[in-house]
């Protein structure tokens, strides 16, 4: 896709996403809202998967710790001050990440993929075990944050309409976020480590900052993720940390094509899109995601954005690119 | 702790290690040789499991199921390897992770569609069904100790074939150097044919042995994946011998957890394995 | 033959020591770079050159001898330290980002020397000095016609070209080359002859080579290896003259080529 038409793709795509709520179907903009935050989620994956080459197989923890952070920080029965909370969560995430990062950034290849699992199931036991948050029944947020500055409030989060403006703005933030920072040097190094750490190395680099800081970084945004999640839907459990929450975002990178901001948001939105439809088919819908998964791996492995360009191709009869 | 006690515990912890040492020597082979992350091996314990509870059922005997049980694992293994698992031998680990974590999702609904949600309780065999008397308040159930035997049977057969057979100086080669093996005119596709139902087989019947323990029930198999890969990391990728070691340490420290610190036992075998890898970033025996 | 210009020592290796297990892979080995001189590092495969060269560019730790890098103890630093205080590396296999151009590998190679890491708002494409520091490089290194071309597309001797450019790139004093010539074709290697004299002038060079046409042609100091221990060392008279390294090469020099 050249400039051109991508940024057209983009602000046509924008556009849809932002008539939603006048459908005034308060489920199709619940069921949004969910694919915008793991849109979010998906591109904070992206970060290290796609662009630095780490395969984080635990990022439900930063996810997770953002959650119960919101759940947990909030007043029992009284509005949270959003401007003081969000930050809190997502902080709190990026400790997280930062922590688990000085240990798991010495490992590499499937030791990382590993290790990163093991840390992210010992936060799991953390909340599933301990009364932190409620152990395995999990923990109510009661009242949503309030976006109050002063006397004055912006918008909302009670409001299903607001709430969903509220993270599709976030989302659009992070995207654009995300994509400046990998234009920035910072980003360049990150993409060099990908395609060849040793190299960077003997160039100077200490690629284990580099990658912390990745790390770090992939954390918070999965934190903003997991805080929109808790106020989303008011409700956090210890299910939000586990395997399988980091094997369902890993699958949305891929799905969209890992490396590719766009393809992330793609991969979020097919994916839970292919959940709803399978959910409301039968209760065995695992069967076919997982038949779905597996068929994707075997015939399709540039990910679904692979897919206009094979279209592409067939159509011009194999001529390359 | 008192003695009794003390011996009881060793004892299940001995028993818990063996058996994830079945599991997990596969996994561990798996990846050694074959360069290949199956998140679905859980998922061959909890079919051995179930295919215990089902042929238990309709034969009225474990033995008889587990007879019957481990050519059908064996079988079963062949066939994905054929079907699935060839394809994916030079793609990135990223790719298997993902189709394996697809196929987790297909075992486990297929077994939501065949036998149901329920946990299923199956029957220990009448001549193993009976207590040893430890002291005169503690007894320790005969059926543990005949799997603890049996494992250590299989990991001393697992030993010879490794060490002592043709089968196994080409895992051994196999494990080193791909393409020497591949030059020595030896079929490497049927090495690791052989190689996935061996570990499928071992898995299940893992799972066979512990379901009259543990009764069968959903997601079994998940749990002691992830333990499994706790082992595996902790032993060394490709080391059965790590594996057997770190098989025995997991054992260790989740029995014992469970006793002396009950609030964050669940964290224990995955602080283990953090400290271990601290301190070897590649396992304990990183070749075996 | 032109002797060292300036003299001075930049790079100094005493009594180097590599064991891996119980096989010494280097024992004693002791060189030095100076400015303005090449120094090359030749023997046969397994006389462990390879080593040699990783021990002295930080991605090997010495079993034991020191490294200095004027007159500073660089001995226990990784590759990334040595390269931050000015020695530089090529590899002996095409080691470069074969998705990026030309010019983002070398401007990559110079944005190294300000890494900035906080800056991460700043485009990377706007920091002319990066910029300018790569183009200069890339012309330097004969590259200036393909600065645009992506890297993995290059020929053989272009791709060693550049690898020259982005060890240039990062201000190194010392260039330690692995190989720069291997795999290349007469011109392609007349013209790196060239280039590797044109930046001798203000830097010191080591290489490691098989080309003995190549080696006498550049070399100032020659270190010949065998079995991991220095057999001779000296200018490439010397060398031609030594008894015991025609002996043990010159007779058969097919040995050299790989």
């Amino acid at each position: 896709m050249n400039a051109q038409a991508s940024l057209i793709f983009k602000l046509v795509a924008l556009a849809v996403l932002a008539c939603v709520p006048l459908s005034g179907e308060s489920f199709y903009v619940e069921m949004i809202s969910k694919m915008l935050v793991m849109a979010i989620f998906a591109m904070s994956l992206d970060l290290l998967v796609g662009f630095t080459g780490l395969v984080s197989f635990g990022h439900a923890a930063y996810f997770g710790i953002a959650a119960y952070a919101a759940a947990l920080l909030s007043p029992k029965y009284d509005a949270g001050n959003l401007w003081l909370l969000l930050p809190g969560a997502v902080g709190l995430s990026a400790l997280a990440a930062f922590v688990i990062g000085l240990f798991v950034l010495r490992t590499k290849g499937i030791y990382f993929i590993m290790v990163t699992l093991a840390f992210a199931q010992m936060a799991y036991f953390v909340f599933h075990d301990t009364p932190v948050g409620g152990g395995s029944d999990g923990i109510y947020l009661n009242v949503k944050p309030s976006a109050a500055i002063g006397g004055w409030e912006p918008f909302d989060l009670g409001n299903g309409t607001h709430q969903y403006y509220f993270i599709l703005a976030l989302m659009v933030l992070v995207y654009l976020f995300l994509r400046r920072v990998l234009q920035s040097p910072f980003g360049r190094v990150l993409v060099g480590i990908k395609s060849n750490e040793h190299r960077m190395q003997s160039m100077g680099y200490l690629t284990y900052r580099y990658k912390l800081g990745a790390f770090t970084l992939a954390g918070a945004l999965g934190g903003v993720a997991g805080f929109l999640y808790a106020v989303l839907f008011g409700f956090v459990t210890p299910e939000l940390l586990s395997w399988h929450e980091s094997g369902n975002v890993l699958l949305m990178v891929i799905l969209g094509g890992m490396g590719n901001l766009v393809g992330a948001v793609v991969g979020a939105f097919a994916f839970e899109g292919m959940r709803g439809v399978f959910e409301s088919w039968t209760e065995h819908w695992q069967l076919l995601m997982g038949g779905v998964i597996v068929a994707l791996v075997l015939f399709l492995p540039g990910g679904l954005s692979s897919l206009p360009a094979r279209i592409r191709r067939a159509l011009q009869g194999g001529e390359a690119k | 702790m008192d003695f009794a006690t003390f011996l009881i515990q060793t004892l299940n912890a001995l028993q818990y290690g063996l058996l994830l040492f079945l599991v997990a020597s596969g996994l561990t082979l798996v990846f050694g040789i074959m360069g290949i992350i199956n998140l679905a091996h859980g998922s061959f314990y909890m079919i051995g499991a179930y295919l215990a509870f089902v042929l238990t059922s309709a034969t009225g005997s474990l033995v008889l199921a587990i007879v019957l049980g481990i050519p059908l694992a064996l079988l079963f293994g062949a066939f994905l390897e054929w079907l699935l698992f060839s394809h994916l031998y030079k793609r990135d680990h990223l790719e298997q992770v993902l189709l394996t974590y697809g196929l987790i999702l297909v075992f486990e609904e297929l077994r939501s569609l065949l036998v149901g949600n329920d946990v299923h309780g199956v029957n220990i065999p009448a001549f193993l069904d009976a207590s040893i008397r430890l002291t005169e308040v503690m007894t320790y159930p005969v059926y543990r100790l005949a799997v603890s035997a049996v494992c250590v049977v299989l990991a001393v057969a697992l030993y010879f074939v490794i060490q002592r057979t043709r089968l196994g100086m080409m895992i051994r080669a196999g494990n080193d150097d791909r393409t020497m093996v591949e030059a020595l005119g030896i079929n490497i596709n049927m090495i690791y044919r052989v190689v996935f139902a061996l570990g499928v087989a071992l898995a299940a019947l893992a799972g066979m042995l512990a379901a009259p323990m543990s009764s069968v029930f959903p997601n079994m198999g998940s749990q002691v994946l992830i333990i499994s890969f706790v082992i595996v990391v902790i032993g060394g990728i490709g080391s059965v011998w790590g594996a057997l070691v770190a098989a025995l340490i997991v054992g260790f420290a989740d029995t014992f957890g469970k006793v002396l610190l009950p609030e964050i036992s669940g964290m224990i075998v995955y602080l283990v394995m953090a400290v271990v890898l601290l301190w070897r970033p590649e396992g304990i025996l990183k070749k075996g | 033959m032109s002797a060292a210009k300036t003299n001075e020592v930049l790079l100094e290796a005493k009594k180097l020591t590599r064991r891996f297990g119980g096989l010494v892979a280097n024992q004693d080995i002791s060189v030095t770079v100076a400015r303005g001189a090449i120094h090359v590092l030749l023997g046969p495969n397994g006389a462990g050159k390879s080593t040699c060269i990783n021990m002295l560019s930080g991605d090997l730790p010495p079993s034991e001898g020191t490294i200095t890098f004027m007159g500073r103890d660089i001995t226990g630093l990784s590759a990334a330290q040595r390269s931050r205080v000015g020695i530089g590396r090529s590899y002996q296999r095409t080691n470069i980002f074969p998705q990026f151009t030309v010019l983002e590998n070398v401007r990559l190679a110079a944005q190294s020397r300000n890494q900035q890491p906080w800056r991460i708002f700043s485009k990377a494409m706007e920091q002319k000095w990066a910029l300018d520091k790569a183009h200069a490089c890339i012309e330097e290194a004969g590259l200036g016609k393909r600065a645009d071309w992506v890297s993995g597309v290059l020929s053989h001797g272009e791709q060693r070209q550049l690898e020259i450019a982005m060890v240039l790139a990062t201000d190194a004093q010392v260039l330690l080359l692995d190989e720069p010539l291997a795999g290349m074709g007469s011109d392609e290697s007349a013209k790196m002859v060239e280039l590797l004299k044109k930046l001798r002038a203000t830097r010191g060079i080591l290489l490691v080579e098989h080309d003995m046409d190549a080696v006498f042609a550049v070399a100032d100091v020659i270190t010949v290896m065998v079995n991991g221990q220095m057999l001779e060392s000296g200018p490439p008279a010397q060398i031609r003259a030594s008894v015991a390294v025609q002996q043990a090469y010159l007779g058969t020099e097919e040995s050299f080529h790989v």
